[in-house]
C-alpha cells in the first residue's frame, strides 16, 4: 500500500513539475509587440475599453468571469455558442473620440495547444466607421502570454489581483507576420484587402471579475485613400 | 560468571537483530523512493500524453443541414425567431433600446446606424450561433452588413443593398469566410416574414436567412 501512495504522490509531483516548466517554458514565448507598430504604411488606430461594463453590450453564457453586460442582456447558454461571446462596443481614435462602432464576437479554438504555447480564441471585428465604411476582421488570437503573465501571478497574489502595466499582442494569425486579416465591405473600403492587429494594455486584473482597468487597441493598414481623422501616419 | 555473560550475549544478539531491522528498512526506503521516482516520470509521461492527446476546447457542433442548388453550389437555411432571439438593437432614431440599462452613444455620428445582435437558428429551430446586423443610411454609406459566426464552423462576412427586390428579399455578396467558409463565395439573402399562426408564445416574425454557396474551382487531377 505504501509503495502505491509512493507513486500516487511521485505521479502528482511529476505532473506539477511538467505543468510549471510548460507554463514557463522560456521557448514558448510569444511575439509581443505588433509589427504594424513598426510599419511605414498608414494605419488607422481604434481603442476599446477592455472592462465589460463599459461597453455596450458584452453577453456569454453567464459563467465565465467576465459578467454579462448589461445585467438583463441575453445569455448564450445553448450547446453550440457556450463557449463563445460577444460584444459591442463604441471604437475610439487616437485623441479618444468616438470614431467608429465595433461588435467582436469570440468562441475558444478548437486548436488550442497547450503543449506548444497556444491558448487560441477564433474572433471577428464587425467594424463601422461612420462616413467611411465598414470592415471585417478575421483573425486567432493567442492568450498564453496574457495567461502566464497576468493571471496564474494574479491566482498566486494573496490580494488576488494582478497590478502592472502589461502591453501584449493578442492577434496570431492567420496572416504570416502574426497579423489579422481584414476585409472591406462598404464605403470606402469596400473591396480592400488589408491586415490589422489587436493588442492588449493591461492594468488591473483580479480573480473575482477579471479585467478592471483595461484597453483594447485595433491597428488596422489602410489602403491608399484618404486620411481622416482616425488616422495616424 | 556464567549468567552475565549471558547477559551480554543477550544483549549482543538484540543490537544484531535491531540492525538487521534498519538495514532493512534502509532498503525498502531506498524501493520507496524508487517507487516515488519512479511515480513522477510516470506524472511527467501522463500530463503530456494527456495535454497531447485530449483536447482542451471541443465546440459542440449541430450538423449541418445543406441542401444541393440545382444549378451548383449549396443552400443552407438560417433563421432569427423575433423578438426572442434579439440580443441587442441600438439606434440613434429608437427612444428604446435593449437590452434595458444599454447607454447607446447620443453622438451624431451614429445617428443613422442601427445595429443587432440575434442569435441564429438552423433549419430544425437549434441555436447554432451569433449574429450582427447593422443597417447604415448615409449619404456616403447605404448598405446593410450582417456577420454570421457560427462557432465551431467559422463566419460569415455579408454586405447587401438596403433597397428588397421583388418578393421582399434583400440580397448580398458573401464579402468573406473565415475557417470553414473561408473558401466558398456565393451569397446571402434575408426576408421578414410575418407569423400567422396566431399561437400563443409564438415569435412575432422570423428574419429568414438564405445562404447559397459556390466552392472554389479546384483543377482536375
Amino acid at each position: 500500500m505504501k509503495y502505491f501512495i509512493a507513486l500516487l504522490l511521485g505521479a502528482a509531483v511529476g505532473a506539477a513539475v511538467f505543468i510549471v516548466a510548460v507554463a514557463y517554458n522560456p521557448l514558448l514565448e510569444t511575439q509581443q509587440v505588433s509589427p504594424l507598430t513598426v510599419t511605414d504604411a498608414r494605419t488607422a488606430v481604434f481603442s476599446y475599453s477592455a472592462v465589460p461594463s463599459d461597453n455596450l453590450v458584452l453577453t456569454n453564457d453567464g459563467l465565465q468571469r467576465r459578467d454579462p453586460w448589461p445585467e438583463d442582456v441575453l445569455q448564450l447558454w445553448e450547446r453550440p455558442i457556450r463557449q463563445s461571446e460577444v460584444m459591442a462596443t463604441v471604437l475610439h481614435d487616437a485623441r479618444n473620440q468616438p470614431a467608429g462602432l465595433g461588435i467582436k464576437f469570440s468562441s475558444s479554438s478548437e486548436r488550442t495547444r497547450v503543449l506548444n504555447g497556444e491558448l487560441l480564441v477564433d474572433s471577428a471585428w464587425y467594424i463601422y466607421v461612420p462616413g467611411r465604411g465598414s470592415l471585417f476582421v478575421e483573425q486567432y488570437e493567442n492568450y498564453w502570454d496574457y495567461t502566464r503573465d497576468i493571471v496564474i501571478p494574479a491566482y498566486r497574489s494573496s490580494a488576488n489581483a494582478w497590478k502592472g502595466n502589461w502591453l501584449g499582442n493578442l492577434t496570431a494569425g492567420p496572416g504570416s507576420l502574426r497579423t489579422a486579416r481584414v476585409t472591406g465591405g462598404s464605403g470606402e473600403f469596400a473591396g480592400h484587402e488589408m491586415i490589422g492587429s489587436e493588442s492588449l494594455i493591461m492594468k488591473v486584473w483580479s480573480v473575482d471579475d477579471g479585467a478592471a482597468l483595461a484597453e483594447g487597441r485595433l491597428i488596422i493598414e489602410l489602403p491608399e485613400i484618404d486620411v481622416t481623422d482616425a488616422d495616424q501616419t | 560468571m556464567a549468567e552475565p555473560r549471558c547477559d551480554h550475549a543477550g544483549n549482543l544478539t538484540k543490537l544484531a537483530d535491531n540492525g538487521l531491522i534498519w538495514l532493512e528498512l534502509l532498503r525498502g526506503g531506498k524501493i520507496l523512493f524508487k517507487t516515488f521516482l519512479i511515480g513522477i516520470v510516470l506524472g511527467v509521461v501522463a500530463a503530456a500524453s494527456t495535454l497531447y492527446a485530449v483536447p482542451l476546447v471541443d465546440q459542440y457542433r449541430e450538423s449541418s443541414i445543406i441542401a444541393v442548388a440545382i444549378n451548383g453550389g449549396t443552400t443552407e437555411e438560417f433563421h432569427v425567431n423575433i423578438p426572442m432571439d434579439r440580443i441587442m438593437i441600438g439606434a440613434g432614431d429608437q427612444a428604446a433600446t435593449l437590452p434595458e440599462g444599454m447607454a447607446w452613444p447620443d453622438s451624431e455620428l451614429f445617428a443613422n446606424v442601427r445595429t443587432e445582435l440575434f442569435k441564429v437558428r438552423n433549419a430544425r429551430d437549434t441555436v447554432i450561433g451569433i449574429a450582427s446586423r447593422t443597417a447604415v443610411r448615409e449619404a456616403e454609406v447605404d448598405v446593410i452588413d450582417w456577420v454570421i459566426h457560427l462557432p465551431a464552423r467559422g463566419s460569415l462576412f455579408v454586405s447587401m443593398a438596403p433597397q428588397p427586390q421583388q418578393g421582399g428579399y434583400r440580397v448580398g455578396a458573401i464579402e468573406k469566410g473565415t475557417r470553414e467558409f473561408e473558401k466558398l463565395s456565393g451569397e446571402i439573402s434575408e426576408r421578414w416574414v410575418a407569423d400567422t399562426t396566431g399561437e400563443e408564445g409564438a415569435p412575432a416574425g422570423r428574419l429568414e436567412l438564405n445562404a447559397s454557396y459556390i466552392g472554389e474551382l479546384e483543377p482536375l487531377e
